[in-house]
């Protein structure tokens, strides 16, 4: 098998007595999504942030295209190719969706100590800030201040800053929290749009999403994973059924 | 660039005022609208860092009142022809305004950095409290600096020297301190809309999503804090030169707390804000104190009201819908 983009071993986070990751480990190859799947308190969102650098892990190793960052500060690894999306919606409300996606792609840039020059007219970025935009769809909203789009749409522009980075991996955190089927399934579509071109770490409750989407899945139960592999055969796996899934079919 | 006209119409008047008020009490009206620039650029200063940056920094009187002492302990030591300091080599005082300026603004910038690096590892209510001991450690320092007058402050011999420039003539200093207020505008128009400008404002609106970008974000709001204790510094030095006195009053809290007033009554992260922050502040004071001293008692349900409902200050009111509209984009 060739070298996973992403290689995640024994991974311990912890706060105070309660272990919130207990010896996760997980691998993605390049191209592919990979589900975690698992009831509230399971510790999917905490393993995204210990995976993305914004939490610190206390034991285990996390490896990006066979480098280790498992101490890489956030912006180390956004740079290496990591970008995320909050499972609370997080943009920045007052800018317009194109201005969102423009800081985002200023990012990657060495710095942006620029102290002259109106960022408005640096059309290299305006350029990438919109293409990312057409790839979700918000197109024709480019110009509407974030706080302003419906909650579908600002996961959508949450997708596009993620993706004007180009990164190697994205870390979704519930993109169909709290929508109505209707946005759900716009999500659904995009994603499976995205598929192939960068790999995808999808934590999600909603099984129809994630049954449609992942390549592989983990299940996680309680910080520990209690089984990883193809959906077919998650569906299939009694202990999971029992754990997990089985709320679901009583 | 529609709405410049109320500017331009600013500006003309600031031109204007010298000639239209010769026949009244000139140096009167003219120090009061000198007073006012200065303190708008005071405002414009902390208006960096607390409307584009999100920080609420209770401690600029800190930067405001050391450019005022850089230029008073430079001018006092060439005044009585005693150098600074005889060791490594001699330094001696100096009423050159191009040397003095500069130098205040660096020492405010200096303190910036020191207190920005400390403070700045904090936020919230944290930042507000440390921002507030810092500045008062300042005042202490000075009060306690017998050898520069300590409480009682330090008079001027005269203002500084500028070239061909007269400033110990009113005019000519209103004019100047007009010219630096619209050079810093000009420059600081530029600045919140480049890169760094809206990185700051980006940090303001969302700190958190702003590190997960990949922005190292302390970097950007220390350098910002840099940027707006040197300013403050040369409002400093200005008002330094327009009461040719300073004293530890400078740097004390209350000022720091006028500094917030001003921002806030002219609306926080509009570029034009502090300008009419200042105007409304100084007047009122001028106006009210002269009927009671306790004119905070006017200025205060003033205030409220504004916040309340015109977050974007009496900049917005005055500039109406055109402005607010603006607003709603750029903050």
């Amino acid at each position: 098998m060739a070298e996973p983009l992403l290689q995640v071993e024994g991974l311990v986070k912890a706060y105070g007595a309660v272990r919130a990751c207990d010896g996760v480990a997980l691998q993605i190859a390049a191209g592919q999504i990979h589900a975690v799947i698992g009831p509230n308190g399971a510790g999917k969102t905490t393993l995204i942030g210990v995976i993305a650098g914004e939490l610190p892990a206390e034991a285990g190793i996390i490896r990006l295209a066979g480098r280790a960052i498992t101490r890489s500060p956030v912006q180390a690894r956004a740079k290496q190719g990591l970008a995320r999306t909050y499972q609370i919606t997080s943009v920045l409300p007052r800018f317009s969706a194109l201005d969102n996606v423009v800081l985002a792609a200023l990012a990657q840039q060495r710095h942006a100590f620029g102290f002259w020059r109106p960022l408005r007219r640096e059309a290299a970025l305006a350029e990438r800030a919109a293409a990312a935009l057409a790839r979700v769809g918000l197109e024709a909203e480019r110009d509407r201040p974030a706080a302003t789009l419906a909650h579908g749409q600002q996961r959508q522009l949450e997708i596009a800053m993620a993706l004007v980075a180009e990164p190697k991996l994205l870390l979704l955190d519930e993109p169909t929290a709290g929508m109505g089927p209707e946005d759900s399934a716009r999500i659904v579509a995009l994603l499976k749009a995205l598929k192939g071109g960068l790999a995808i770490l999808l934590v999600e409750h909603d099984m129809d999403a994630v049954f449609a989407l992942a390549d592989r899945i983990t299940v996680m139960v309680n910080g520990r994973p209690i089984a990883s592999g193809p959906p077919a055969a998650i569906r299939a796996d009694a202990e999971v059924r029992r754990a997990y899934l089985g709320e679901d079919a009583a | 660039m529609r709405d410049l006209w109320p500017l331009a119409l600013v500006l003309l008047a600031a031109l204007a005022l010298p000639f239209v008020v010769a026949g009244m009490d000139l140096a009167y009206v003219v120090g009061i609208a000198t007073r006012i620039m200065i303190y708008a650029l005071a405002g414009i200063s902390l208006n960096l860092i607390l409307g584009y940056g999100g920080m609420v920094s209770f401690g600029h009187a800190a930067f405001f009142g050391t450019g005022a002492y850089v230029v008073g302990i430079l001018s006092t030591h060439a005044t009585y022809g005693e150098p600074l300091t005889t060791w490594p080599f001699e330094v001696g005082g100096t009423e050159q305004a191009l040397i003095a300026w500069p130098l205040a603004m660096l020492a405010a910038g200096l303190l910036a950095l020191v207190i920005g690096a400390l403070s700045l590892r904090t936020a919230g209510l944290y930042f507000i409290m440390i921002t507030l001991a810092f500045a008062q450690m300042i005042f202490f320092f000075f009060v306690s600096l017998q050898a520069y007058g300590g409480e009682d402050g330090l008079s001027l011999f005269a203002r500084s020297q500028a070239g061909p420039l007269d400033l110990g003539d009113d005019r000519q200093f209103y004019y100047l301190v007009l010219a630096l207020l619209a050079l810093v505008l000009f420059l600081k128009s530029r600045l919140i809309e480049a890169r760094f400008g809206r990185v700051l404002q980006g940090i303001r609106d969302n700190e958190r999503r702003m590190r997960a970008l990949g922005y190292p974000t302390y970097r950007y709001k220390l350098v910002a804090f840099v940027i707006s204790g040197a300013l403050a510094g040369l409002a400093g030095a200005l008002i330094a030169n327009q009461t040719e006195f300073v004293s530890p009053a400078f740097l004390d809290w209350p000022r720091s707390g006028d500094f917030i007033v001003i921002v806030v009554l002219g609306g926080m992260g509009r570029l034009y804000g502090p300008l009419a922050g200042a105007a409304l502040f100084l007047l009122l004071e001028e106006v009210l104190a002269a009927w009671t001293e306790h004119w905070m008692i006017i200025l205060g349900p003033i205030l409220v009201l504004l916040v309340l409902y015109a977050r974007g200050g009496v900049w917005d009111l005055i500039a109406g819908r055109l402005s607010r509209r603006k607003a709603g984009a750029d903050g």
